[in-house]
């Protein structure tokens, strides 16, 4: 479903990917980890270019993203993103917030997107917050609403940059439920995350990065229990 | 002091009048000036270069040069650029005032789109959204509102600088009040209505951008 060849990114002298690699499978669950600094978002940022690849390929779905004749929305349609920040839209209700995708890019009568809005609010536990301003929801309910406005353009991959990061402790567990209940549904996804028992939990494959690289692959047992590379075992030490 | 302001009396008619006038420029001066700034705001942010540079040139122009010289130039030096026997004052005088006004706007536009979270553009993108509908959707309804303030600032200043165009004897509230002082010689009595009637505007003005300010206000967070 998303296979990458020897992607790098490179910020002005600063190279953030060296060359990465990988392939994920349709319904697979990988999660991202790795020190700060380590390329994880730009990586991910990579998958629907919101960073532009300085070389190499991304074929999402038999295209070619970094192909610069492809039409880069009709793949972003395809590909959810949440943020840490959320980066819900601040002049809209949590429904309208879900609801504007679909209206203005599907074309969907309003009162059809509303319904899919709100739907996809129900779906996170927020039918009730429908038409409240993102500010006086909390960090875990915005969260959860950016979750649902990804989802009402039906895509096929879900990419999350440290959905949790941003949230009071507290707040973690319900938007980490809500990304659990995704993958158990079959999404595809691709999550950079510092939760390390959520990782373990629901990612069938984790990516290990350090220094724009992917330096290990494998099962959640394979690198929690089992790391071969040496600064996988020294990461896990400090944060385990 | 001797202060005979029964003597003016009789020309308020024409202080109003004036007044009128000096409405109408200060209302289509920040009509073509919030249209061209709007416009000229989304191509100086442009990633390509010749076109912000064209805008910038623009902005540049009208913002470092003085208002003074732009409708001296506009009335007197376009005819003859462009080989017509005359133009009318009223053109010349709502072309120069939306044209400088339309560069300050344009700062005011921009600093106003570059203020919001790049967070915004990026989540509308990512939803699939082209460049145009994330600007419109998005960020210029944010931006909008940010700007209103410097808005409100932008208009009082062009209704006081539109007296400028008096100078192309336009009779606006400026020249009918040099008018009033050359026919009833109350030079004080007449000067001090003209800025009260002016204050009386720009009052007003504030009074409206700050009403505006709580209605686009209040249902959303600050950054």
């Amino acid at each position: 479903m998303i296979r990458v060849n020897n992607l790098t990114k490179n910020f002005g002298n600063l190279q953030v990917l060296r060359g990465i690699s990988c392939h994920i499978a349709p319904k697979e669950v990988v999660v991202i980890i790795g020190p700060s600094g380590s390329g994880k978002s730009t990586f991910l940022r990579c998958l629907n270019q919101l960073e532009k690849a300085t070389s190499g390929e991304i074929i999402i779905n038999g295209v070619n993203i970094t192909d610069p004749k492809i039409n880069i929305n009709l793949v972003r349609q395809e590909v959810g993103m949440v943020f840490q920040r959320f980066n819900l839209f601040p002049h809209m209700t949590a429904l309208e917030n879900v609801a504007l995708a679909p209206m203005k890019v599907r074309k969907q009568p309003r009162d059809e997107a509303e319904e899919l809005a709100m739907s996809l609010l129900q779906r996170v536990g927020l039918a009730d917050k429908a038409h409240q301003y993102p500010e006086k929801l909390s960090g875990g309910q915005q969260q959860r609403v950016a979750i649902a406005r990804a989802l009402a353009m039906r895509p096929k991959i879900m990419l999350f940059d440290e959905p949790t990061s941003a949230l009071d402790p507290e707040m973690v567990g319900e938007v980490l439920e809500v990304i659990k209940s995704l993958a158990y549904e079959g999404m595809t996804m691709v999550v950079v995350s510092h939760e390390m028992g959520f990782a373990r939990e629901v990612s069938d494959r984790i990516f290990f990065m350090d220094e724009g690289l992917i330096l290990e692959e494998g099962t959640p047992n394979e690198i929690f229990s089992n790391p071969k590379n040496p600064r996988t075992k020294s990461f896990l030490s400090k944060i385990l | 002091m001797d202060l005979r302001f029964d003597l003016i009396w009789s020309y308020i008619p024409l202080l109003l009048q004036g007044t009128k006038l000096t409405i109408q420029l200060t209302v289509f001066a920040v009509a073509i000036g919030t249209v061209i700034g709007l416009f000229v705001s989304l191509l100086r942010i442009s990633n390509f270069k010749p076109v912000s540079w064209v805008a910038k040139i623009y902005v540049d122009f009208f913002r470092g040069t003085p208002l003074l010289v732009q409708i001296l130039l506009f009335y007197y030096g376009v005819p003859q650029l462009l080989g017509l026997d005359s133009m009318s004052r009223h053109v010349a005088g709502i072309a120069a005032l939306g044209l400088n006004s339309g560069a300050y706007v344009a700062e005011i536009f921009r600093s106003g789109i570059l203020s919001v979270h790049k967070g915004q553009m990026e989540a509308a993108r990512s939803l699939g959204m082209t460049y145009a509908q994330a600007m419109r959707y998005v960020v210029l309804p944010q931006a909008f509102k940010v700007s209103i303030p410097p808005l409100g600032n932008e208009f009082i200043a062009m209704l006081k600088d539109s007296s400028l165009v008096s100078v192309i004897s336009l009779p606006d509230l400026m020249h009918t009040g040099r008018m009033v002082v050359n026919r009833a010689y109350r030079s004080f009595e007449t000067f001090i209505l003209v800025a009260l009637l002016y204050l009386i505007m720009t009052t007003t003005i504030s009074q409206l951008v700050s009403y505006l300010e709580r209605v686009f206000g209040k249902d959303d967070q600050s950054q």
